[in-house]
């Protein structure tokens, strides 16, 4: 389920606000998502590992969400130089491998990798309850925020029953095969997932409206000011322009 | 909060008067035929009776959250027909749900506990003020930044009462509050629930719980209240139930 290995830790990331640490993340992203040039996406890229130290993440668990984008590179590795047209670097008989594909290949893997590095940092060292607050200090609508909020609460109850109900199904022998009975026995446990879930949003709606709900939130949550995310903004704002400067100068 | 207080028959207010309510699902038989029931102030009033038999229809018709089919509902002295009268019974009685999963459903306990406060109108100060204050009163302070669905059975339900209890209600109707508790949580509970000074109606198949906790018993049978009275210790001092418990001991 949902672990939040990076939102528990002191360092003076994890102490910044959760808005700034969104915006400018968000800033980062897009910018690096646009650029071409090497020198601005390995810049970029090592601007991500310096924020990562600063945070102190823990290098396993960091380790392991990249290996997931590992994979994913993996397949564009073999994907883009085999299909983009372009001069051939290479072949194995008739099989070429063209450098633009190459040269693509490798722009996305710096990209996605000092972007996702920069949302470890940034974005999951809070909470998503934090997440959520932040979010609405940031006036995204509030339906967008409580739906976020409300399947994070709700994500865990609705596992419960799916193992509930698996359970209940394996302790009368059944087990997955590959014949209808199997079928029919995954489509009714997802409809009786579907159902419950349904059911369960009734009865916390009836809840909430016993409690005085009219469709109105109030966040609780405040973000006192600190001259650390002045320094972090400027910090921030000085590293983004750096690497649009770079990317300009480079492209010309 | 205070200490219990004894109403003299002859300052009894009605609070709750429910006159020929007949209530179906859809599709179903029906669960309450022409019932009539009378709640006065300063009542602890058990409702006991077979699984499916309308008790907790009984609470949610009396929330407003089901509209029976025909009938008269005076809460407070004054007749409720459409969903607005509700709004306002539901800021005076607090409903505990049989599942308490149910009920909380906001990141952090102390948010769950300002929710209702924060309906009411409060400010952010005293709603916060209110939610310590409940929570203290129960005895469950250090649970104040815990994460909701991180809490265990037992946490969670005295957690959705101190949802309840901070609306400062008039009347608490509960829905088989000790389900599902050990017997340490269950005496914490039995305890909180003695000493309110809160006219309670709650829902319980727990003949000990009854005991201790209320000083007049009713049933659901073909879909009627019916008054049994009171429960009472015997003299060879073992808890005598009503016959329509199953633990009921002997004939007497």
């Amino acid at each position: 389920m949902i672990k939040e290995p990076f939102a528990i830790g002191n360092s003076w990331i994890h102490r910044l606000d959760p808005r700034y640490k969104i915006c400018f993340a968000v800033l980062f992203s897009v910018t690096v998502a646009v650029f071409e040039q090497f020198p601005s996406l390995v810049t970029a890229l090592v601007i991500s590992v310096c924020l990562a130290c600063l945070a102190r993440l823990s290098i396993k668990e960091t380790a392991k969400r990249l290996a997931v984008v590992a994979g994913f590179l993996a397949l564009v590795w073999i994907m883009l130089p085999l299909t983009y047209e372009g001069e051939p670097i290479f072949s194995i008989g008739s099989i070429n491998f063209t450098r633009p594909g190459i040269i693509f290949a490798a722009q996305i893997s710096l990209k996605s990798i000092a972007i996702l590095l920069v949302f470890i940092t940034l974005v999951a060292t809070m909470s998503v309850a934090t997440l959520g607050y932040a979010l609405s200090a940031l006036k995204i609508p509030d339906k967008l925020v409580f739906l976020l909020l409300m399947t994070y609460r709700y994500i865990f109850v609705i596992e419960n029953e799916y193992r509930k109900l698996h359970r209940s199904a394996k302790i009368r022998g059944f087990s997955s095969k590959t014949n209808i009975h199997s079928y029919r026995t995954w489509a009714y446990m997802v409809g009786m997932i579907f159902v419950r879930a349904s059911a369960r949003a009734d009865r916390v709606y009836q809840a909430m409206r016993c409690r005085g709900f009219s469709g109105r939130f109030f966040c609780l949550h405040e973000f006192p000011s600190h001259t650390r995310n002045i320094i972090f903004s400027v910090i921030m704002l000085i590293f983004t322009t750096c690497l649009v400067v770079l990317e300009i100068k480079t492209g010309l | 909060m205070k200490e219990i207080k004894k109403q003299t028959d002859t300052n009894r207010k009605r609070l709750i008067h429910l006159k020929d309510i007949s209530y179906a699902y859809p599709g179903g038989m029906l669960v309450l035929n022409h019932m009539d029931l009378e709640f006065f102030r300063g009542d602890r009033l058990g409702l006991v009776a077979p699984n499916g038999s309308g008790k907790t229809t009984v609470f949610h018709i009396i929330m407003g959250l089901l509209k029976p089919l025909s009938g008269y509902i005076e809460l407070f002295g004054s007749e409720k027909k459409e969903e607005k009268d509700f709004v306002d019974v539901r800021k005076r009685i607090g409903l505990l749900f049989q599942d308490s999963d149910d009920q909380l459903f906001c990141p952090t306990v102390l948010e769950d506990v300002a929710f209702g406060p924060l309906n009411l109108g409060k400010s952010r100060e005293e709603a916060l003020d209110i939610s310590k204050k409940t929570l203290e009163f129960l005895g469950i302070s250090e649970f104040e930044n815990r994460i909701t669905f991180k809490l265990s059975g037992g946490e969670k339900r005295l957690v959705a009462l101190a949802t309840i209890l901070s609306m400062e209600p008039e009347i608490l109707l509960l829905d088989e509050p000790t389900t599902g508790l050990d017997e340490k949580t269950r005496a914490i509970l039995t305890k909180i629930i003695q000493e309110t000074d809160i006219s309670y109606m709650l829902i319980s198949h727990n003949a000990d719980f009854l005991y201790e906790c209320t000083d007049n018993i009713f049933t659901i049978k073909d879909g009627r209240v019916i008054n049994q009275g009171k429960m009472y210790r015997h003299s060879h001092d073992h808890i005598h139930t009503p016959s329509f418990l199953p633990d009921h001991g002997h004939g007497h």
